[in-house]
């Protein structure tokens, strides 16, 4: 709602400064790494006061483009034009100095120092710290006040929510009077909720005349929060349109460049007998926190379970857990056969011949060693299997490297060459390896973990497809995901998680949106209440609080 | 992305960081008022020059391979060994000890009986600190650091006190027997005739080539290398493979201590006979260089042991004709180490960045 009455007044705000200076002019900027053209003749104007969002696939061009902006590449061809003047980026020191400022994905934060001592770190004005500090607390109070970017400055970074971590990131790009501010995937880390203040922040500054860039391929943001959208695809600038002019079909179209699926076409589950039985399961960390709390859930064969819930409630845990690779308290059976919990055989190996297999969460430190080659992360996990053995003391690498070049071709990773290190493969197609893997092994049991996390539309379609297919065939699925879409568009049940418990679940026919954003937030209620076929938990409070 | 020939990776950029430590050392020598060329001369033929000279570049070698590939293995699993000083110590202890303990019939059956008391010294003294890091976290380099001193006090006690024979002066073991001593280069059939008497390369050479092919067969070809090389590329990644961290560490920091301890039978068993202190003479410490040259590959420890052992050899040379002092030695193979190891980067990033955009222009062309 924030979103509509901001866009009135950023479209305002254009009309009237139409006749300004763009405060930032791309003419004709390409880049080359080796033979992939990243940008090729991009040009974008953006005019002061706005924001305007930069939308496309992974592995389109969009950080390519941003970094050049701030210095971190040099363009091979093309020009900036800052303010109507022609400006010269080199490195990130002259980017801070024609006014940009740099929200990355992964924050450039010193942990164990505070927000202010971040604030000023490489802006000191002089040896002593101190009159720096009060300078720097004084600006601090006054951006608080202005922008609602409320962040204690004595607390120590490790110890602030992601979210908050993030205003500190603006609030240095600011102090540094920064009018033009890039934001890359920032939505990224955030819970809804803290993606609705950043969305509130980055009204505010529009309102003060900033500029900012929102690179993202949420479409939904884009939607909520920009005046204007440029849309990249392989390298090139698609379309730049208004925001109130187009509609996301359209926008996930001009992205891939052909029409997409955004749902899922899949027969009604058949489910069979249960294979997984979870009751009361617990989970207390190094720090002695209760993770879990009493987790009971079954899925049956042909079933896809969904877990909804916000990033950080448990659902990591839960996964861990039945990987393998996190003790617990409790019970779970698989096919009515309990499993070692804590004990010898409580690990990934163990697990595997069970029959359960694991889509992790996170690819890049858990589905994949970067490092190795295609066909190594193809038997990852699986590599003592007898089948790729060539007798009791070697490998059969050359027999590996085969079978990986024909998962790789059934499962449409580009490119098929199973030599080459699984780092130089886009998101989407290192997520296809680890399903290829994952999913090759038809397993009884499979657990998902975010599986189209920061990959491309393209391939999205194709993963939902093989999980629907894998049900299809009978494997039991637990699927978690923060993607609303993806939950309601795949799962047949579905189960909400709050604070390391189950709030309720139900058929996925009857699910609301309200209904289930409630019950994210642990909150019971009439909206909670008026789904058909749900269980809800008696801890969810009773009446809507907030 | 364009990537740079294997060629310029593997060769190219490894002689180009050579030529650079000896054009700076060729430097120093003028400073000292040395002909540099001269200087060259003498270690080439020193080292390389007869096959006297070889049969000291080869001894040393010997001993820079076992420890290379001490440190490549446990870097391997990302853990860096820099006990393997100490573990080719207690190496030492080990075959001593063997060889001392029975009236072995020949040098072949005392040799497999002194690797086995080699490597199990050597892997023992890699254990504690092994577990120490697997179990409670302590930093494998401070402990393994400190298991050096440990491990030298532990000799020099065991000489003075336990092994000196009675009446003996020095603190050593006594000798061993002569059916015992390996046979040198001069002994070998074919190659034999080349090389004399007092030559001290032995079949422990062999021993180190086969030690090389060993480890690339376990590094790359096993299930065990597997887990290793996975474990030391990416922890959490091996946890979720369900590869257990323990038995990684332990089980490469073994194999570790126990190629380290292995070196004893080239210079306890082979060169020296009987057991002093000090044998080990930093070799220990040269294969973190030499790993670190050979990009902890056998291939690559192989080919940097033996410049290594070119050096040392050399630079004995060099100390008997030129009045360049010895210390000066340590200042070459120091900045061999400098440029080879620490400023690889500084030399790899202009040359990766020059073949790319080559190939570019090739492919515009």
């Amino acid at each position: 709602m924030v979103g509509a009455q901001a866009n009135e007044a950023g479209r305002q705000a254009t009309a009237a400064l139409a006749t300004q200076a763009p405060a930032i002019e791309l003419k004709g900027i390409s880049k080359a790494f080796g033979t992939v053209q990243a940008n090729k003749d991009i040009s974008i104007r953006v005019m002061p006061g706005t924001i305007h969002g930069i939308i496309g696939e992974n592995g389109a061009g969009k950080s390519t483009l941003m970094s050049i902006l701030y210095g971190f590449y040099k363009a091979d061809a093309g020009e900036i034009w800052i303010k109507g003047q022609r400006t010269q980026i080199p490195d990130s020191q002259a980017a801070i100095s024609a006014g940009i400022g740099m929200v990355f994905q992964h924050f450039k934060l010193v942990q164990n120092f505070t927000v202010l001592e971040n604030i000023i770190l490489g802006a000191e004005d002089g040896a002593l710290l101190r009159p720096s500090l009060a300078k720097a607390r004084k600006e601090l109070k006054r951006l608080a006040e202005e922008y609602e970017l409320n962040v204690d400055p004595d607390e120590l970074i490790e110890e602030l929510s992601v979210g908050h971590q993030q205003r500190v990131e603006i609030l240095k790009a600011l102090y540094r009077q920064a009018d033009i501010l890039i934001l890359d995937e920032p939505t990224g880390v955030l819970t809804p909720a803290e993606a609705d203040h950043l969305f509130r922040i980055l009204d505010n500054l529009r309102k003060e005349g900033k500029t900012i860039i929102l690179i993202t391929h949420k479409l939904r943001e884009i939607m909520e929060i920009t005046d204007t959208v440029s849309v990249m695809r392989r390298g090139q600038m698609t379309a730049t349109v208004k925001t109130a002019e187009t509609s996301p079909e359209q926008l996930a179209e001009l992205m891939v460049g052909r029409k997409v699926l955004l749902n899922v076409t899949k027969a009604p589950a058949q489910p069979g007998k249960t294979v997984l039985e979870v009751e009361k399961l617990r989970v207390v960390d190094e720090d002695g926190i209760e993770r879990l709390k009493g987790i009971d859930l079954n899925i049956r064969a042909g079933e896809i379970l969904g877990i909804a819930g916000v990033a950080g409630n448990g659902q990591s845990e839960l996964l861990e857990v039945l990987g393998g690779f996190a003790k617990a308290t409790g019970t779970i059976r698989v096919n009515g056969e309990e499993i070692d919990l804590t004990g010898k055989h409580s690990d990934g190996q163990s697990r595997r011949r069970r029959g359960i297999s694991h889509v992790p969460e996170d690819r890049h430190h858990l589905g994949l060693i970067l490092d190795f080659a295609a066909w190594e992360n193809m038997i990852f996990g699986y590599h003592n299997d007898a089948a790729y053995q060539k007798n009791a003391f070697v490998m059969d690498n050359a027999g590996i490297v085969q079978h990986t070049q024909e998962a790789m071709e059934r499962f449409d990773v580009r490119p098929p060459i199973p030599t080459l290190p699984a780092k130089s493969f886009s998101g989407g197609n290192q997520q296809k390896i680890v399903l290829a893997r994952e999913i090759e092994r038809n397993p009884t049991l499979l657990l998902v973990g975010q599986p189209t996390r920061g990959v491309d539309i393209g391939a999205i379609e194709f993963i939902h497809k093989r999980i629907v297919e894998l049900r299809d065939q009978g494997a039991a699925i637990l699927l978690v995901s923060v993607e609303l879409d993806e939950i309601r568009s795949l799962a047949d049940r579905v189960a909400v998680m709050f604070d390391g418990r189950i709030m309720g679940h139900g058929p996925v026919e009857s699910a609301t949106q309200t209904g289930m954003g409630c019950l994210m937030a642990g909150l019971g209620g009439d909206d909670v209440r008026g789904m058909d076929g749900w269980t809800i938990s008696d801890e969810a409070a009773p009446e809507e609080t907030a | 992305m364009e990537k740079t020939p294997k060629w310029v990776d593997v060769a190219l950029i490894p002689v180009l960081n050579l030529l650079i430590a000896f054009v700076i050392s060729g430097i120093v020598v003028l400073l000292i008022g040395e002909d540099p060329i001269k200087a060259i001369k003498v270690m080439v033929s020193g080292a390389l020059g007869s096959p006297y000279g070889w049969g000291y570049t080869l001894y040393y070698a010997t001993n820079f391979i076992f420890t290379g590939l001490a440190v490549a293995v446990a870097y391997h699993a990302s853990q860096f060994n820099i006990g393997g000083e100490g573990q080719a110590t207690l190496g030492g202890l080990g075959v001593a000890l063997v060889l001392l303990a029975f009236p072995w019939p020949h040098w072949s059956i005392a040799l497999i009986a002194a690797m086995i008391g080699g490597a199990l010294f050597g892997a023992a003294w890699a254990a504690v600190p092994a577990y120490l890091q697997a179990k409670r976290g302590s930093h494998i380099v401070i402990t393994t650091i400190m298991f050096n001193f440990i491990g030298a006090s532990l000799l020099n006690y065991m000489l003075v006190n336990v092994l000196r024979p009675r009446g003996a002066m020095d603190p050593a073991t006594a000798r061993f027997a002569k059916e015992t001593y390996l046979p040198t280069f001069h002994d070998l059939p074919l190659i034999g005739q080349f090389f004399s008497k007092s030559v001290p390369a032995n079949v422990s050479f062999f021993i180190a080539l086969l030690a090389c092919w060993l480890v690339w067969i376990l590094i790359w070809r096993t299930k065990l290398g597997f887990e290793i090389r996975a474990f030391g590329r990416s922890e959490t990644a091996a946890r979720y493979a369900g590869i257990s961290p323990v038995k990684v560490i332990m089980v490469a920091m073994l194999i570790s201590g126990g190629l380290a301890g292995l070196m004893a039978i080239n210079n306890v068993m082979g060169q020296g006979h009987r057991l002093v202190l000090n044998s080990v003479e930093g070799a220990g410490f040269i294969g973190i260089a030499v790993a670190l040259m050979g990009r902890n590959h056998p291939v690559g420890v192989f080919l940097a042991a033996i410049l290594f052992g070119f050096l040392y050899q050399g630079g004995g040379e060099l100390a008997l004709e030129t009045t360049i002092p010895r210390e000066l030695i340590t200042v070459i193979q120091a900045l061999v180490i400098l440029f080879t190891g620490a400023f690889d980067n500084m030399l790899r990033a202009p040359i990766e960045h020059f073949f790319v955009a080559r190939a570019n222009a090739q492919k515009e062309a």
